[in-house]
Order: C-alpha cells, then structure tokens, then sequence
C-alpha cells in the first residue's frame, strides 16, 4: 500500500494561512472537513500542483511532486492526478465525449474515443454521449466531471465538494457511485466538503480544517467518537460513526436487525437485504445512560459497557461520555448533574439506552 | 468610384490584421490571465488610440517615423526609403492605431473563460501549447473574431491618421475615405456618394456580424 500513498506537507503565512500534514494510503478516502474559508480547496489545489504554497512537500507513491526544499515540482500536466473541480470546470465547447477523451491524451489515438464511451458507460451517461455541457443536467454533469477525472488513471483522485451542487435526489445516487467507482480505483482519494452527510457516507478518514490548520486528523470512527472536540460539536453535533452489518429485516415490526463489534442493534426498517455492510451514525443527544438496566419501556436497544472517556467543558453545560461498547466506542451528551446523580467516573459499568429511530443507518463505504 | 483607393485600404485592412492579431492575441491573453504591476496602466495605454483625436495620433506617428527619429533613420537605412507618406507607414501607423480594437474584444475573450477549465485542462495532461490550442483558442474564438473584423472596418473608415501619416497619394497611400473627401473638395457628389455608400455597407455587416459573434459566444455559456 505504502508504495502508493500520497503524503502531503502545507506550510505558508500568507496570503491564506496553511498548515497540515496528512497521508492518504490507496484504497482509503480522506475527507477534508470544515468551513468555507478554511483553505481546503487550497489543500487539493497544492496536490495537483495548480498553487504552489511557500513550504509543500507532495508525494504521490516514490514520484515527489512538489518540494520546495529541493525547488523540485512537477507541473500540473504531468502529474498524474484526477480533479473534479466544483463547478466541474467542463469544457464548453466539447461534447461528453470530447471532453472525456481531452484527458486520454497518454492513449493511443485509435482507443480514446472507445475508452471515452466506456467511460460513460461507467457513469451511466450512454446516452449522452455527443451532448455538450449546457445540455445536461447538474448530476450529468458531474457525472461527465467524474469520467474525465478517471480518463487520467490518475494515481490521485481529488474532489472537491463533489455534490454540493446536486439536489439531495441526485445526491444519494451520486455517494452510491462515487462509494462503488473508488473501491474498484484502489487509488488514495481526497474529496473536500462541508457536509458531513458526505463524510460519513464515503470517508475511510477524516481530518478536519479550521483556518488552514488541522484540528483532528484519523481513521473516521476514532474521530467521531472522541468527546473532546468541540468544533464537531458545534458543527455537526457529536456522533460516534461505526461499521456494521445486517443480520435480517422484519418489516411487520418495522425493525431492522444490525451486528457490530459489541452486540446487536435494532433501527428502524429500511430496504437493505441481510448481511449488507452498512455505517452506522448515533448522535450523541440521542443516548441515555442509565446504572441498571431499565424494564417496562418502549426502548429496543439497551447495550452495556463501561466509561472509558469523561470530556467536561467549562464553556457548556454539557459533559461528553465516551463508552466502551465491545470494540466501539459510543458518545452521550449529558447535563453536568447526571455526573454527579449517576457518579459517573472512568471505568464504570453503564447501560446506554437508544432509541431504534434515532439510529442513522447508510449503505456501508468499505 | 476610385478601384485604387479601395484595392489600398482593402491592402491596408488585411495587412493591419495580419499584423496586428498575432500580437493581439498574444498580449491580450496575457493581460487577461496575468496579474501585474502596473496592469492599470498597460491598459489605460492600451486604450489610448481609441480616445485621442486621429490628428493628434497621427502628429505623434508623424515625429516618430521621422528622418530624425532613431525609428525613422532605422527604416530608412534598411529599406531605402522614408516611412512618411509610404504604404509602410500607413500600415505601421494604421496597426498602432488598432491596438485598442484588436487588444481588448481579445482580452474579454480570454477572460470569459472560468479559471478552472483552464485548470482542469492542465490536470487533464494537456501541455501549455495544447491548453492554448485545443481549449482556450476555441473558447476566446468568437472575440478574436471580432477583433479581426474590427480592426478591419476601422481600417476601412481611418481618415485621420491616414492623411497626417500617409498623406494623399493615389496607389500608395490614397484610400477611401480620404479619396471620399478629395472627390468632395473636386464637387464629384456621384463618385464621393458611391464610395460613402460603399463604406456604409461594410459598417452594417460588421457591426452585424460581430453582434451575433457575441450573441454565439453566451449562448454557448448558457
């Protein structure tokens, strides 16, 4: 894997302030996080060598990219990278098709319009073939974005906030294509957005930007389950996000039966057939902790385990409780005097009671 | 109707635009996708021609190519013979006079391209060459386009420039507009009619086609 990473060191003052470091290993998609402003797109700008930052190092596998300390950079053209730009950055005047084989440039001539319609085909746009951009929709579009983005095979896949332009329709079926098109790529995937619906839908990883620095940076279900970060807080609100998968349906109850690394999880019925990865997402607000298990209520998911964080935070009224459930770790929000009625401290044995409509289920990215 | 008049300024028009675009095109897209110091004034002198009174520019032109100007001196001793009151002249002058047509329709036709597709041509693997050729070309063509057919009419229509320059000798330096007034100043209303005519003519198909150039142009970004 290490011989196709992608490690990435950002440093500058000026004019819009950078400092990150990161890896993104093949197979894995980082999701850039945070506000509008905070430098992301400059992060995936640097990658593809379109901004070069005062201090960069970009390595894409053993090719160096960009490194100021040696003056060495490789120019754009000649990095092998696949960009979706946000307003997808078509070519007007080319048809899907032209556009795709604009970047299959590194093919002979005699396979690029086969291997552009291919493409296509790939993203479901067989038919639009000879339409040009002003012709298709904002999802065809993206769509034609995409195939371009992958004529490269490129070595790195950017994206950046590759859905905020799509309605929440197309939105569902693009995360669906994305999800399967990268787990065939096995290259490393940075996409950049500001909603975490996205994040918690294609990320393996997440790191989150604020004014250019890394507040957090890590394997996805670590991240969201830490009870110290505030800005998520704020943000998104805080929820542990876990893998899981489905055991069975019961439609008659409206149930929906998930395994995970520390039990069994009931959520309410969607249509998902037995044993379907899926991702699981349980806001913190949404957890009760009791010090028995609690008999005579209309709860399905009762689970056990043992307090493993405690996170108090002057400025709010609230205390984040980090349980260990088998092998995830699960969050509660809780008033301060919870704390004291419950006594709660690391290494106490609680039950965390969840309700099976506040389980947010979706079709696993693994 | 004076035939050698207009076989002049038909010369003068397409030697202007042979000259001209090549540089338009180049500096245009410079002013366009480039940020420098000092870009106000390159613009503002760019811009020039287009508001100075014909006689003045063509009184600067005048010292310029002159036997005592290094330009003039330089001409002279390489060709033999004086920049004034030669269709050299003319041209150089009438090219100069051009730049604000040429420069600026070019310069709105890069700059109406999205920064990101130029980018996205670049992580498309295109070199710079093919990025220019196959992507920004295309893209500025209808203002390039409209350049050319400016610079031409305006050609056509220079009185100005072209009598203090070039002066008003037939086959050489005579084109239709000054043969326009000479007729007049020799009470010929018919031959002076049907060159006016002529010169309308050729405004109105400019002016439509330029129109729909840029009529094509956001249709195209629609």
């Amino acid at each position: 894997m290490g011989d196709r990473r992608l490690s990435v060191s950002l440093r500058q003052r000026e004019p819009i302030p950078l400092d990150v470091e990161f890896t993104c290993d093949a197979g894995d998609v980082l999701a850039i996080f945070g506000p509008s402003g905070s430098g992301k797109t400059t992060i995936l700008r640097s990658i593809a060598g379109l901004y070069r930052p005062e201090h960069a190092s970009v390595r894409s596998g053993l090719d160096t990219w960009s490194d100021t300390a040696t003056r060495a950079f490789t120019p754009p053209h000649l990095r092998t990278v696949g960009v979706v730009f946000q307003e997808y950055a078509l070519f007007p005047h080319l048809t899907a098709r032209g556009n795709v084989m604009t970047a299959l440039g590194h093919r002979p001539s005699s396979e690029r319009r086969s291997r552009a319609d291919q493409l296509l085909d790939l993203v479901h746009l067989s038919r639009y073939y000879d339409r040009r951009p002003h012709e298709l929709s904002g999802g065809e579009r993206q769509r034609v974005a995409l195939a371009r983005a992958l004529a490269r095979e490129p070595a790195v896949l950017l994206m950046d906030e590759p859905l905020a332009a799509v309605d929440r329709s197309v939105r569902r079926s693009l995360q669906n294509e994305i999800d399967e098109l990268r787990r065939t790529l096995d290259i490393p995937v940075v996409i950049v957005t500001h909603d975490f619906e996205d994040v918690v839908r294609l990320a393996t990883h997440l790191m989150i930007l604020d004014r250019g620095s890394a507040i957090a940076n890590g394997a996805l279900a670590d991240l969201t389950s830490r009870p110290d970060l505030p800005w998520l807080r704020e943000a998104v609100g805080l929820g542990s996000v876990f893998d899981a998968r489905v055991v069975c349906r019961d439609p008659e109850r409206g149930l929906l039966e998930l395994s995970f690394d520390g039990g069994t999880l009931f959520a309410s019925d969607r249509v998902l057939s037995a044993g379907a990865d899926v991702r699981v997402r349980i806001a913190a607000r949404d957890v009760i902790l009791a010090t028995s298990a609690p008999a005579g209520l209309s709860l399905h998911n009762v689970l056990q385990g043992t307090v493993s964080a405690l996170h108090v935070d002057a400025a709010l009224d609230h205390v984040v409780v980090q349980l260990a459930i088998g092998g995830i770790r699960l969050l509660a929000e809780v008033t301060r005097d919870t704390i004291a009625r419950l006594n709660l401290t690391g290494g106490r044995r609680l039950y965390a009671l969840i309700k099976s409509v506040s389980i947010g289920v979706l079709p696993e990215s693994k | 109707m004076d035939w050698e008049a207009l076989r002049v300024s038909l010369w003068l028009g397409a030697g202007t635009i042979a000259i001209l675009l090549p540089c338009g095109v180049w500096f245009g897209r410079l002013l366009a996708v480039q940020h420098f110091r000092g870009k106000l004034l390159v613009e503002a002198l760019v811009t020039v021609p287009l508001v100075l009174p014909p006689t003045v520019l063509g009184f600067y032109l005048l010292v310029a190519f002159g036997a005592r100007s290094p330009l003039g001196q330089a001409f002279q001793s390489l060709v033999g013979q004086s920049l004034p009151f030669s269709f050299e002249g003319l041209l150089l002058a009438s090219a100069i006079a051009n730049i604000p047509f040429v420069v600026q329709p070019i310069q709105r036709g890069f700059e109406a391209i999205p920064a990101d597709v130029r980018d996205a041509a670049a992580c498309c693997g295109l070199t710079p060459w093919q990025r220019f050729l196959r992507i920004e070309v295309p893209l500025a063509w209808p203002g390039i386009l409209t350049a050319a057919i400016l610079t031409f009419a305006h050609t056509l229509g220079e009185f100005g420039v072209v009598l203090m320059v070039g002066g008003n000798l037939p086959g050489e330096t005579r084109t239709l507009s000054v043969a326009i007034y000479d007729r007049m100043q020799a009470f010929d209303d018919r031959s002076a009619g049907i060159m006016a005519a002529t010169l309308l003519a050729v405004a109105v198909v400019t002016l439509m086609l330029t129109t729909s150039l840029s009529r094509q142009v956001s249709m195209r970004r629609g």
